[in-house]
């Protein structure tokens, strides 16, 4: 296959970026899309120019290193996969690929594709846990059932690789999606009820003060996860946040 | 040659743990607070080990090359975790565990911390559940269990395919809780790139802020490295791509030394390689092989109607297949351990029975338990006299249950439907079971420095049991880490803190920064890629699944060619203020240079074979490793001289006082 490239260059946080065009040549169906970025890079490289930066590292879907908008789409175009594991056989001859970091305030670009994603680990610090040390004081695992329909949905929202398509998908940059994923994981649990109230509000005013937006349930977040995680955890989330606020 | 120091405590294994818990030198809560501890690498061995000292008051720092802790590799893990619960009540207790994880090391290693690694199996789990960890359940709300390869017993915990992403999750939602109190700070994109050594002590490491370019000292009284492994020497592996060895190689450096590193694991069901342009390996985890059926084509003539594309796999008869691993193993079949298995799948190929263009590719094949769980479900549903597609269907859903996402994986990379079409997998080098050398207390020979997790040598001999990396990570970084360093920082508590201003640091800095400048000011012929693509070469072809000493000879002589022009020829592009790639992976291809030497010249010394180590020289007549223990009994470890294959060999004899030295036998 021959193909268009148009790339988001930007030498770092403070230079002005912009749009530059690569033509590819030999671009076989069984590459994935960050192979075929490899493929471009070895030949700037071979030209003496510099490479395009982009996340990757586990490249199987599971680590939330990549990102990339890909025509305008988080992950590009099929559904419920990451980057790392779009195939070039989604694409054909001829076609013209742009491609651009995740955009949004609380994302800010490092390097051409590469953004920060850092606000995502500060609202999980600002309570995304259960306050149990770790040192093996525990009580026996059996000694906890969980229905099982609790446990398997609350292990579909820990599924969220926070790769941050949700928040680039989203006409507001909202964060709702992935911040509604972890409180979801622990408000099914039993270990999580006893924090329950202090959880939702911290994390929720975290992610205020990161900078995203605010949620206007258009959904698009849902569409483009390569997760699949369920708007249902946004609605579970605002129901532990009300019930939080009206505690107090 | 010097004996190595193992500091295994005195009495009878079931109690050394416990009474040496007990000797060890505690340090007060007031002074840990004066106590600095740097922790290299956020998977479950860095994460866990990183949450419990700074819970018991350390002041940690992480460090990690992805921009989050989150992203560790050990995220990737699929199947699960072992513990030695028995809550199948099949039989498991903490011996058997250490027995099978000896076994199946193949008497390569140390009883002790075998043993130990058994005995606080369980805790993990109670741990990990409190934490909130969402583990597979049964209808009853009960944790759920299943098995892997070179056991008899059902002791793996499991979340669906996504075992050591919870488990990772588990470990950084602990961290988090203890960065939210101060207690650990985090430097993301930050590389290891030195180990500072004050006084022959472990005092601090020098960094790179992989962001802005900058070379930072920092300074702490112990390390703690938890790197993960080194099987990207061979370029495709199924290790994340910036998986490296480089802070592990400079400690070996700078003086600690390296086990073992022949010690490989090729994994038996990995996707088969498809092409050139080919980056990295997936794995499809060994949780598929208790429901799924290795074959090969009985006839020739099918495998090559087959490659052709002019036969499907499913218009083979049951007669016209060779299930080649029950048949050669009738008591473990399918669940045979690991290089087992691997090397099985090669004989097959080697002989001529591949199934896919490359031929090299064996089918794993679900259709059975399709069938299988259809009935179940049908029968358990009330429906006594369901019809084939019914039984399908159900069949389907539960498999589907079960792997879902591997499937799903399977498919979006291969693009076929492996509910419909058997997969096609091939071994792929998977894991490292050597590392750097470790005493009982988990301290390298620097005094200070410690490894963890997959970086170390410690538990599992020479072939690892499915689901034991996880449990070893997480049982050496909540469990047993945070207890021994206290030993050593015991000595510490008026130490005050470590100045960054020494002539040690000078002198690391000096190092990193000049052979920074040597990698950007190469002559520029060849990108980074050509040669760590050129190394793994040599490694599968002279350093895989089988090995003999000719091959490995010339290994030896390849890989220090293949580093000179590397460091004469290497293209750099950019600066290395900021943000740079290539740079990063320059560093690490450079230390994968000198490890492979390193590894072969440990594989050509190693005149036996032993799990994952296959030399072709010693095998029995039915091809089965012959291991050799009135030579070969010892840990092999290796003292950096400058150039790797000058390196100096330290023999660890292992002493097995529980368990009978006997052939390895899976029939
Ligand atoms: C695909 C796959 C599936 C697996 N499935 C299973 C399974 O089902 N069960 C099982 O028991 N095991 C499994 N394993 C093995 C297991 O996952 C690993 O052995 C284990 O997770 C390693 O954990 P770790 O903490 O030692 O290292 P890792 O998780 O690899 O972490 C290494 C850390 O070190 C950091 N680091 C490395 N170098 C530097 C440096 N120079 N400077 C700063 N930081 C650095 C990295 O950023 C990272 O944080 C699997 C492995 C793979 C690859
Ligand atoms: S919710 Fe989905 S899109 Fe958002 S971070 Fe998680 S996995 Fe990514
Ligand atoms: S590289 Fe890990 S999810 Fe894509």
């Amino acid at each position: 296959m021959k193909l268009t490239l148009k790339i988001w260059r930007q030498e770092n946080a403070n230079a002005k970026g912009k749009m530059v065009t690569y033509p590819i040549d030999g671009v076989e169906g069984d590459m994935s899309f960050l192979e075929m970025l490899d493929v471009l890079n070895e030949d700037l490289i071979n030209k003496g120019e510099e490479p395009v930066e982009f996340d990757h590292d586990c490249r199987e879907g599971i680590c939330g290193a990549c990102s990339l908008q890909i025509n305008g789409e988080p992950h590009g175009p099929d559904k419920l996969v990451t980057t790392c594991q779009l195939h070039m056989r989604s694409f054909k001859d001829g076609d013209t690929i742009v491609i651009e970091p995740f955009r949004a305030k609380a994302f800010p670009v490092v390097k051409d594709l590469i953004v920060d994603r850092g606000a995502f680990d500060r609202i999980q610090q600002a309570g995304g846990y259960v306050s149990v040390n770790t040192s093996g004081n525990t009580i026996d695992a059996n000694s906890i059932p969980v229905n099982k329909h609790d446990a398997d949905d609350s292990f579909a929202a820990a599924t969220c690789i926070g790769c941050g398509a949700c928040v680039a998908a989203c006409k507001n940059a909202s964060a709702m999606l992935f911040t509604s994923a972890k409180v979801s994981q622990y408000a099914l649990l039993p270990q999580g009820q006893v924090e329950a109230t202090e959880r939702v509000q911290n994390m929720v005013r975290q992610m205020d003060l990161e900078g995203f937006g605010n949620c206007s349930n258009t959904g698009a977040c849902e569409i483009e996860c390569p997760k699949g995680i369920s708007l249902e955890n946004i609605a579970r989330m605002n129901r532990e946040y009300m019930s939080a606020t009206s505690k107090g | 040659m010097s004996v190595l120091e193992s500091k295994i405590p005195e009495g009878p294994l079931k109690d050394k743990w416990t009474k040496h818990k007990n000797d060890i030198n505690l340090v007060n809560p007031a002074n840990k607070r004066n106590i600095d501890v740097i922790v290299i690498g956020t998977g479950l061995a860095g994460g866990s080990a990183a949450a419990t000292l700074a819970e018991l008051g350390y002041n940690v720092k992480t460090f990690c090359y992805q921009d989050s802790p989150r992203r560790a590799h050990s995220i990737a893990a699929q199947g699960g975790i072992n513990a030695s619960k028995n809550y199948q009540g099949d039989g498991d207790s903490d011996y058997r565990l250490f027995y099978d994880t000896v076994k199946g090391g193949d008497y390569r290693s140390r009883e002790a911390n075998v043993y130990r690694l058994a005995e606080v199996s369980g805790n993990i789990i109670d741990q990990c559940v409190a934490q909130g960890v969402p583990f597979a359940r049964e209808y009853g709300g009960l944790l759920d269990n299943r098995s892997f390869g070179g056991v008899l017993v059902s002791r793996t915990f499991y979340a669906k395919g996504q075992t050591g992403q919870q488990l990772l999750l588990g470990a950084y939602s602990a961290m988090n809780r203890q960065i939210n109190r101060g207690k650990i700070q985090s430097f993301n994109r930050h590389e290891m790139m030195d180990l500072v050594l004050v006084d022959g002590k472990a005092r601090g490491i020098i960094a790179r802020n992989m962001v802005t370019g900058e070379i930072e000292r920092h300074s702490a009284h112990a390390v703690v490295l938890a790197s993960g492994g080194y099987g990207n020497v061979f370029f495709l592996s199924t290790n994340a791509m910036g998986s490296n060895v480089m802070a592990a190689w400079r400690a070996h450096r700078r003086g600690a030394y390296f086990a073992n590193p022949c010690y490989t694991q090729i994994h038996p069901t990995c996707i088969p390689v498809s092409g050139e342009h080919q980056s990295k390996l997936t794995l499809m985890s060994e949780s598929l092989r208790n429901d799924g059926r290795i074959w090969v084509p009985k006839k020739k003539e099918d495998a090559i109607a087959i490659r052709e594309g002019k036969k499907k796999p499913t218009e083979l008869s049951e007669e016209e297949r060779d299930y080649y691993l029950e048949r050669r193993y009738p008591a473990f079949g399918n669940l045979v351990p690991r290089d087992v298995a691997s090397r099985a799948a090669k004989e097959r190929c080697d002989a001529g029975f591949g199934v896919n263009k490359t031929g090299e590719a064996v089918f794993l094949d679900f259709a059975s338990a399709i069938k299988r769980y259809g009935k179940e479900a049908a029968f358990s549903s009330g429906n006594k006299n369901a019809s084939e597609a019914e039984i399908i269907k159900l069949g389907k859903e539960v498999v589907e249950a079960k792997y879902g996402n591997l499937f799903q994986m399977y498919q979006k990379i291969v693009d076929q439907n492996p509910y419909e079409t058997p997969m096609m997998i091939y071994p792929a080098v998977h894991y490292t079971m050597g590392g750097l050398w470790v005493d009982y207390n988990l301290q390298t020979t620097i005094p200070g420095c410690y490894a963890a997790g997959e970086a170390n040598f410690s538990d599992h001999g020479a072939n690892r049991l499915g689901a034991s990396a996880l449990m070893q990570g997480l049982a050496d970084g909540y469990f047993v880490l945070p207890y021994t360093i206290g030993d050593y920082l015991s000595k510490d508590i008026r130490t005050g803190k470590i100045p960054t201003d020494s002539p040690e640091f000078d002198a690391a800095e000096k190092d990193v920064k000049d052979k920074i400048s040597k990698l950007m000011n190469a002559s520029g012929k060849h990108s980074v890629d050509y040669y760590h693509k050129k190394l793994g070469k040599i490694m599968w072809n002279k350093c895989g699944m089988a090995r003999n000493a000719q091959g490995l000879q010339e290994a030896l002589d390849e890989i220090k060619e293949l580093r000179e022009d590397f460091w004469a020829n290497v293209k750099v592009p950019g600066a290395a203020e900021g943000k740079n790639a290539e740079l990063e992976k320059a560093g690490r291809v450079a230390d994968f240079l000198e490890l492979g030497e390193l590894f072969a010249k440990d594989a050509l010394h190693r005149n036996e074979s032993c799990g994952g180590h296959f030399r072709e020289e010693y095998q029995t007549e039915e091809g089965e490793a012959l291991r050799d223990d009135e030579n070969f009994k010892y840990v092999a470890a290796w003292e950096y001289k400058g150039n790797p294959r000058d390196a100096q060999l330290h023999k660890e004899e292992l002493d097995f006082k529980n368990i009978e030295l006997k052939t390895r036998s899976y029939k």
